[in-house]
């Protein structure tokens, strides 16, 4: 059975039609790139399948269960997790606490035992500190536990999103442009970390991404929006070769 | 110098409620960045139902100590008070949570002034002052010339039990986080697996059931009537404005420079009359040299 299956869907703001009759399959332990020019409607599909807005019609399941009516919170407890292409930390909260504040929905609290501060409690508090660090570490963010988040660099904070997102324990990663506005060597970099935390976190990833040396680098199967619709599917390879691709996207000169 | 340390002692206890209530103004602020009018009627309410409930239980033919009747009084009261700040939010605020901002202070307005007039119409409460049954010894103590009574110390010890509990709360648990990250980006929260409405109803329950202690308190040392919130809510909030609204140990700093001001303005003015002017006058100074208040960092501007 495939993890996430997007049948149909269709979304317009206004008179404009962001994403039409879009369809895509992830199995299990895919990666998979979302690909296309400006404003073609590649985060309107994370939107949608994160549940900011509804699809206007189509269907999105997850694990074979329909997540239409649900709220965003709800589909981060099933198990889809994902990053914005304009980063978007809590950056007034420490690095550490942008990521405790993930861990909400995996460690439930009730009211009465954070006010009383049961013994469970803090030991829930304690173990989201532990488990909040062991995020940061394997992003390799471990020595800027406590600094304010809009004081890390730029490259840190993109990886602060992913340890933040990691934090609800997806088993669906929707990475939105992770390596924008990196030189060639960091994209290298990062190509690396999401292949590493993809077998590390048993991950199934979604990326969209322009940097195309990550996308043909990395991906297993690649999707091309043009105005909203899927103009090609296929391997990296046929992708490359892909008239129409090359005409819409990628231009003349192919790498 | 006795008597200012006197002072002093009586400005902490005034200053103490004048906390309790501000903190649940800039909390509701924190994360919605509204202003809950009805938030000092609120604290009314919760003076009535510390009055009913230690008039039932001491009427009662159940002989309780009266330690476990202000222990229970104070609990009820929390708890009503918090079902009711829960009540109002999901009937009245939750609906209007995309509105302008201007609907949401008008409703509050309205909700407090409909907390008023209902509590005037409901035949027990009635538009006149009442006391509070004695829950606490009237014993004093003198020590170093200044007499503590066993009221304020209570009050005092009380509220700085509840202030200490919440400033942990907020620092350290994923509920004060949460409500920390709500009040940057609301939008952003549930995409990382937060129920926002159910942190909202919390922040509501927590700032009314701090308020209620404030209220039980202030019960006990002074007569309570169905329009005390408005006074008692302005000084509040001049208090959390003061301090810098949104920042919970603001809004503590607030309240008891507030408490300050009532107590000392007829020491040195040599007339209670002016105790409103001198808030407000502060309240407008530091406006004009410090808006974002004491503790309140500058709004960081979303681009």
């Amino acid at each position: 059975m495939s993890l996430l299956a997007v049948e149909g869907v269709s979304r317009s703001f206004g008179g404009i039609r962001a994403v039409t009759g879009f369809d895509l399959t992830l199995g299990e332990g895919e990666l998979v790139a979302l690909i296309g020019p400006n404003g073609a409607g590649k985060t309107t599909v994370f939107n949608l399948i994160s549940g900011v807005y509804p699809p206007d019609a189509g269907t999105i399941r997850f694990r074979g269960e329909s997540l239409a009516g649900l709220p965003p919170h709800r589909i981060v407890d099933g198990g889809i997790a994902r990053t914005f292409q304009n980063i978007r930390l809590f950056r007034d909260l420490t690095v550490l606490d942008n990521v405790r504040a993930a861990h909400f929905g995996r460690t439930p609290t009730s009211i009465w035992s954070a006010l009383l501060r049961t013994p469970g409690c803090r030991r829930d508090e304690r173990e989201v500190v532990d488990s909040s660090r062991r995020y940061l570490a394997a992003l390799g963010l471990d020595g800027d536990a406590e600094t304010v988040a809009r004081n890390l660099p730029y490259g840190r904070q993109r990886r602060l999103e992913i340890a933040r997102a990691l934090a609800t324990r997806p088993s669906l990663l929707l990475l939105d442009e992770p390596a924008a506005g990196m030189n060639p060597a960091e994209v290298e970099e990062m190509m690396g970390l999401i292949l590493r935390l993809r077998r590390e976190f048993a991950l199934t990833v979604l990326l969209i991404e322009h940097q195309m040396k990550m996308v043909m680098g990395a991906a297993e199967r690649i999707v091309v929006l043009e105005f909203g619709e899927t103009i090609a599917e296929g391997t990296p390879e046929e992708i490359r070769t892909n008239p129409k691709v090359v005409a819409a996207y990628l231009g003349g000169d192919v790498p | 110098m006795r008597f200012y340390l006197q002072q002093a002692l009586n400005a902490l206890q005034v200053g103490s409620v004048y906390a309790l209530i501000a903190l649940g103004y800039t909390m509701v602020y924190g994360i919605l960045t509204m202003i809950n009018f009805a938030h000092g009627d609120v604290f009314m309410v919760s003076g009535y139902v510390a009055f009913f409930v230690s008039t039932a239980l001491i009427g009662s033919q159940l002989h309780l100590a009266p330690a476990v009747v202000f222990a229970a009084t104070l609990l009820a009261s929390m708890f009503a008070t918090a079902l009711l700040a829960v009540g109002i939010e999901r009937v009245a605020y939750r609906p209007l949570r995309r509105a302008p901002r201007m609907s949401l202070v008008i409703t509050a307005l309205a909700v407090g002034l409909l907390l008023e007039n209902l509590a005037i119409a409901f035949k027990p409460v009635g538009p006149s002052p009442r006391m509070l049954p004695q829950l606490i010894p009237s014993t004093t103590i003198v020590w170093g010339g200044v007499a503590f009574s066993a009221v304020q110390i209570v009050t005092i010890l009380v509220s700085a039990t509840a202030m200490v509990g919440l400033d942990l709360l907020v620092r350290h648990t994923r509920i004060g986080i949460a409500m920390r990250a709500i009040s940057w980006d609301s939008a952003l929260v549930p995409l990382m697996g937060v129920p926002v409405d159910r942190i909202v109803s919390m922040t509501f329950a927590i700032g009314a059931a701090v308020a209620a202690v404030g209220g039980t308190l202030y019960g006990m040392t002074y007569t309570i009537d169905p329009y005390m919130g408005i006074r008692i809510g302005w000084w509040a909030f001049i208090s959390a404005v003061v301090g810098g609204i949104g920042n919970v140990r603001g809004a503590m700093l607030g309240g008891f420079l507030l408490g300050a001001v009532e107590i000392f303005t007829p020491v040195f003015l040599r007339s209670s009359t002016y105790r409103d002017m001198v808030a407000f006058s502060l309240l407008l100074v530091l406006l004009v040299f410090r808006p974002t208040g004491i503790l309140g960092s500058p709004a960081a501007q979303k681009v």
